[in-house]
């Protein structure tokens, strides 16, 4: 194996060797979702959530928040030490291309990313019963965008960010907002009004929605489609603009 | 034939000029060293060769290549080694050989190279716990794995006990041995005259002399200076009359002689003649060291 795959599996060799990373991203939006199942009234369904339950609502969130924790606290801090530590230099001097790792940490990003989902849907499918996205291209749409989106700020943060320490604690700092608006506090359905109205244009917000929607078997609006993307093409631009090697 | 040329190389960093017409040639096969104080503009220039760098100014021809616009062929057939070394803490080292290996079309064989390092008893150790002379010695290997036509070693041996430092200097020879052209930078007069065919001085952006070892020994005229202690009473004035004395001091029970020319000869022979017997005869002569002060001292 060589190229692009031997890099993508050495990433990803490299990222199982964090525990505290791999909890977060992987281990840790399952447990959510088998945490609050676990609570007899999250099961109920509500008159305030349109006949779901609190579970229901928090399938998705989960999902976003395996999604923020790899884009804007694995990836981030990961490329900033590979800048800051000369290794994208050390790689400049072989005949593969410094890009190439940025393409295979983003692929693994992507690959635990799904494994996530995978796992989340599935502890709330046979744990709890939750139903499976009915609306599987458009959930793929949204999560799709919805990475991408939120990889684009994590690329920009570890762009601009002049040591890893201080990618880590931007990520960090950026995870609490971006998750409230996801509704991982106070879910969107019970979110006010004005609240959910600032949600609607946040990347996850926007995230969590459609996914919600592609779960009841509804095509995500293209309101939060459209967030989603302007998210990704605005991030993206900047972060292509800035991004050093060095 | 020459397999790095490097012609007027110009290259400034905002105000500060760093290389200022820099010219060299490699021959191939050879072990060529580049010297000179910190901030000269030894690692601007190799990586200026290495195209890590893109000129200000002059050319730069490796195995007939432009390094920036033959940087995909050039990256294949020049293998380097930065001064800081540089993998992820959590990588293995035989990892990052196999990893390394992978690049290249026609790699070395890594486990060879890991046992050549010293390493084979690292293969499994992360980067992050392998101490600072494994993990130059790991950065040395990365190098080489590439099978290079050409390596360029930055600092090689900085940070290395003796031994280590002896291993790797066996190991580069081995490597030149199979006609690989290195290329040194390095801080060590001790290394470059071990090492080197050829050592490039570089003070201040400019290269004040390339010549062999010896012959930048030679260059500087610099004194000998003779130490012993006259086991039987020596009057100083017979040895200040030769002519090839030029101070005789004492120093305790230590008689200090300075001079020129074939001053060992003139001054034993004074000695046999009076029957001094000299006892702890040392001569001190002039190395790389008093070459490299007296040429980078001269232009700064």
């Amino acid at each position: 194996m060589t190229g692009l795959p031997r890099l993508t599996l050495m990433e990803l060799r490299l990222f199982l060797r964090e525990p505290l990373a791999v909890f977060f991203a992987v281990v840790f939006p399952a447990l959510l979702v088998g945490i609050l199942g676990s609570v007899p009234g999250f099961r109920q369904p509500l008159p305030s959530l349109g006949g779901q339950r609190v579970i229901d609502q928090y399938v998705p969130i989960a999902v976003t928040f395996a999604i923020v924790m790899l884009a804007l606290s694995v990836a981030p801090s990961a490329l900033a030490a590979y800048r800051e530590r000369g290794i994208l230099r050390r790689l400049a001097t072989t005949p593969v291309r410094p890009a190439a790792l940025l393409a295979a940490q983003l692929a693994m990003s992507l690959a635990t990313a799904i494994f996530t989902v995978l796992l989340v849907l599935g502890v709330g499918r046979l744990a709890f019963g939750v139903g499976l996205p009915r609306q599987p291209i458009g959930y793929a749409l949204g999560f799709v965008l919805a990475a991408a989106a939120m990889f684009a700020i994590g690329l920009l943060l570890a762009a601009m960010a002049p040591s890893t320490r201080s990618a880590q604690g931007l990520g960090s700092l950026l995870i609490f907002p971006v998750m409230f608006f996801a509704g991982l506090w106070v879910p969107r359905a019970v979110m006010p009004e004005v609240l959910r109205r600032v949600s609607d244009f946040t990347p996850l917000g926007a995230g969590a929605q459609a996914l919600q929607d592609a779960t009841g078997g509804a095509w995500p609006q293209p309101l939060h489609l459209a967030v989603m993307a302007a998210y990704l093409a605005v991030f993206g631009l900047l972060a292509a603009r800035t991004f050093r090697w060095q | 034939m020459p397999v790095i040329e490097v012609d007027n190389l110009r290259k400034r960093y905002g105000e500060r000029v760093a290389v200022d017409g820099v010219s060299f040639s490699v021959e191939g096969g050879e072990i060529f060293g580049i010297v000179g104080p910190n901030g000269a503009g030894k690692t601007t220039t190799v990586e200026c060769v290495e195209g890590l760098r893109t000129p200000d100014g002059g050319s730069i021809r490796v195995l007939g290549l432009d390094p920036r616009r033959d940087a995909v062929e050039l990256r294949r057939r020049v293998g380097a080694q930065l001064q800081e070394s540089a993998l992820p803490d959590r990588m293995k080292a035989g990892e990052a050989l196999d990893l390394y290996a992978s690049f290249y079309p026609g790699p070395a064989d890594p486990g060879r190279l890991l046992e050549d390092v010293g390493l084979t008893a690292h293969r499994d150790t992360r980067f992050g716990r392998l101490s600072g002379g494994q993990k130059q010695r790991l950065s040395i290997a990365l190098a080489l794995v590439g099978s290079p036509e050409i390596a360029v070693l930055d600092e090689l041996t900085t940070g290395l006990d003796p031994n280590a430092r002896r291993d790797t200097w066996d190991l580069i020879e081995r490597v030149r041995e199979h006609g690989v052209t290195v290329v040194l930078v390095t801080h060590s007069m001790e290394e470059a005259e071990r090492l080197c065919d050829r050592v490039a001085v570089i003070v201040a952006g400019r290269v004040v002399a390339v010549d062999t070892p010896a012959g930048l020994v030679a260059r500087v005229d610099a004194e000998q200076r003779i130490r012993f202690r006259p086991l039987s009473p020596l009057d100083d004035g017979l040895l200040t009359a030769l002519p090839e004395v030029r101070s005789v001091t004492r120093s305790g029970l230590q008689v200090v002689v300075t001079g020129t020319g074939n001053l060992l000869h003139a001054v034993t022979s004074v000695l046999a003649r009076h029957q001094v017997v000299a006892g702890d005869l040392r001569i001190d002569q002039a190395s790389l060291d008093d070459a490299y002060v007296a040429l980078t001292g001269r232009s700064e």
